[in-house]
């Protein structure tokens, strides 16, 4: 049907590679079209995050000595710590692993990931186990009964 | 009134009986090793159960953080039989990956991936990679708390891949944690997105298999080998497999029915003896013993991007081992795939037991 069109006089680009660039460019640029918002799309939206730099994570009373207790900063979780010395401490709950949620270990006294057996001392460093790096700590100040945790 | 005219007519319109005498000519050979055939049909037949229970669960199942949890347990304590289908589900699932690892390893042993069936194995290796992911978008969507844990873990871990990771983790998520969010993708993963990849997958692989024909050991290859008609003679041995298929499936459901847990939160400590699915039980407790620094590097890091690695070896296997002849290739081949599958069997005793 179509004849291959021998043109021997000519080096430029001739009419058929033109149209051939034309065609093959607009059809990729509607696939981008419609490529490039589906991936947008997928891509979810950043939600601001709370600015708070500081949150009431407990009344003191909540929290007895050799205990923990999961407070909520922002939408992250944090853990509050009151030791055997009667210290409090707060650190982030994301295990610096796999992000799991830590806990205290009252027996231990330590700082414990469920998921792959991850030790913190009350300190968040992390001394057993799989993670990296230390938990990241806050500042605790009490106001009256109210237990303040506030980032560094 | 005979059936005949209404064949004929339809004979006319869609080729029937070439279909019928692809059918007839179906041969399976009958040698020492035949027994492994029938894994290939029992993991299709496993899913066509997940298939139908799948859309059972779908008349009572809603998908949010709100409801989903809750509608399980409707499921499972209001809707009649709703226990047994939804056990059947969970355990259908689970022995569906069995079969499937049990298939696959076969075909690596008697090496039903040389040429012309490299295609063959590939779309094998893209439907285990897409029942994995069937799996665990599956296990999020009763939304409990090994769920939840489970979940953070595993999008984690894809967020630990150089380059592409962060962009993989919030895509898989729908935002940077586990929320209501990521329990929506994965159900659209898991009755979307999912299904409709395998079922073009398993299209292809089955297809190639009735192209190639079946394919015999190394050892037989130009021996005269003793064949048996697919159709009546292997198809109603296969049909025996899955009635007793069913009937495990049944007497598992009813025995062990699957547990529910108590609802995700999001604030909740990572339940202690918390693991997940058997079939990831090896990746677990790699990641667990691995040291958090080796030789400078973050040990979990390290340890992903070697499953990464066994991943993409695991879709090169025909490119590499292309010969029957080259028996070294062969030896080397099968000692690293026995190592492999003690070490995944070592593993996972080790998970269960610790």
């Amino acid at each position: 049907m179509f004849e291959q069109r021998q043109d021997t006089t000519s080096t430029g680009p001739t009419r058929r590679t033109f149209l051939d660039l034309l065609l093959g460019g607009s059809a990729l640029a509607t696939l981008g079209a419609i490529v490039y918002p589906i991936l947008k799309f997928m891509t979810p939206p950043r939600i601001v995050e709370s600015s708070e730099n500081s949150v009431v994570a407990a009344k003191v009373a909540e929290v007895p000595k050799n205990s923990g207790k999961i407070f909520k900063f922002g939408n992250k979780p944090g853990i509050l710590v009151r030791t055997d010395g009667g210290e409090l401490k707060a650190f982030s709950a994301q295990c610096t692993h796999l992000d799991c949620i830590v806990q205290y270990s009252s027996e231990k006294k330590q700082i414990w990931c469920a998921c792959h057996n991850g030790q913190y001392n009350l300190n968040g460093k992390n001394i057993g186990g799989p993670p990296p790096r230390p938990l990241e700590e806050f500042k605790v100040n009490t106001r009256g009964d109210d237990i303040i945790v506030t980032r560094t | 009134m005979s059936i005949r005219p209404i064949t004929a007519w339809l004979d006319k319109r869609l080729a029937l009986n070439e279909v019928f005498k692809i059918a007839e000519k179906k041969e399976v050979p009958v040698h020492r090793h035949s027994i492994w055939y029938y894994f290939g049909g029992m993991t299709l037949f496993l899913f066509t159960v997940q298939v139908v229970t799948g859309i059972l669960l779908l008349l009572y199942y809603r998908p949010s953080s709100e409801n989903a949890f809750e509608s399980v347990q409707f499921i499972v304590t209001e809707v009649q039989f709703g226990w047994l289908i939804r056990s059947i589900h969970s355990w259908s699932a689970n022995l569906m990956i069995l079969t499937l690892f049990i298939h696959m390893f076969s075909v690596f042993f008697l090496r039903a991936y040389y040429p012309p069936r490299e295609i063959t194995w590939v779309s094998g290796a893209f439907l285990l990679i897409i029942c994995i992911c069937f799996g665990f978008s599956g296990y999020l969507l009763p939304w409990n708390k090994l769920a939840f844990s489970a979940t953070k873990v595993g999008t984690e871990i894809a967020g630990v891949v150089p380059v592409v990771g962060h962009t993989v983790l919030r895509f898989l998520r729908g935002g940077d944690d586990v929320t209501g969010a990521t329990l929506t993708r994965f159900f659209g993963f898991h009755v979307a997105v999912l299904p409709a990849t395998a079922t073009v997958f398993i299209g292809i692989h089955v297809l190639l298999v009735q192209l190639h024909g079946m394919s015999v050991p190394p050892k037989l290859i130009g021996k005269p080998v003793q064949k048996m008609k697919f159709i009546p003679n292997f198809l109603l041995r296969d049909l025996i497999g899955w009635i007793l298929a069913i009937g495990v499936l049944a007497a598992l459901a009813a025995l062990f029915p699957w547990e529910l847990g108590e609802k995700a939160d999001a604030f909740a400590p990572a339940p202690a003896g918390i693991k997940p699915e058997w079939y990831f039980l090896f990746m677990f407790e790699t990641l667990k013993r691995i040291p958090a620094k080796v030789v400078g590097l973050d040990g979990e890091v390290l340890g992903i991007m070697a499953f990464n690695l066994v991943a993409l070896m695991l879709f090169l296997v025909p490119f590499i081992d292309r010969s029957p002849e080259n028996h070294r290739r062969r030896m080397i081949f099968n000692i690293i795939a026995v190592l492999a599958l003690i070490y995944m069997i070592v593993m996972t005793i080790i998970g269960f037991l610790t």
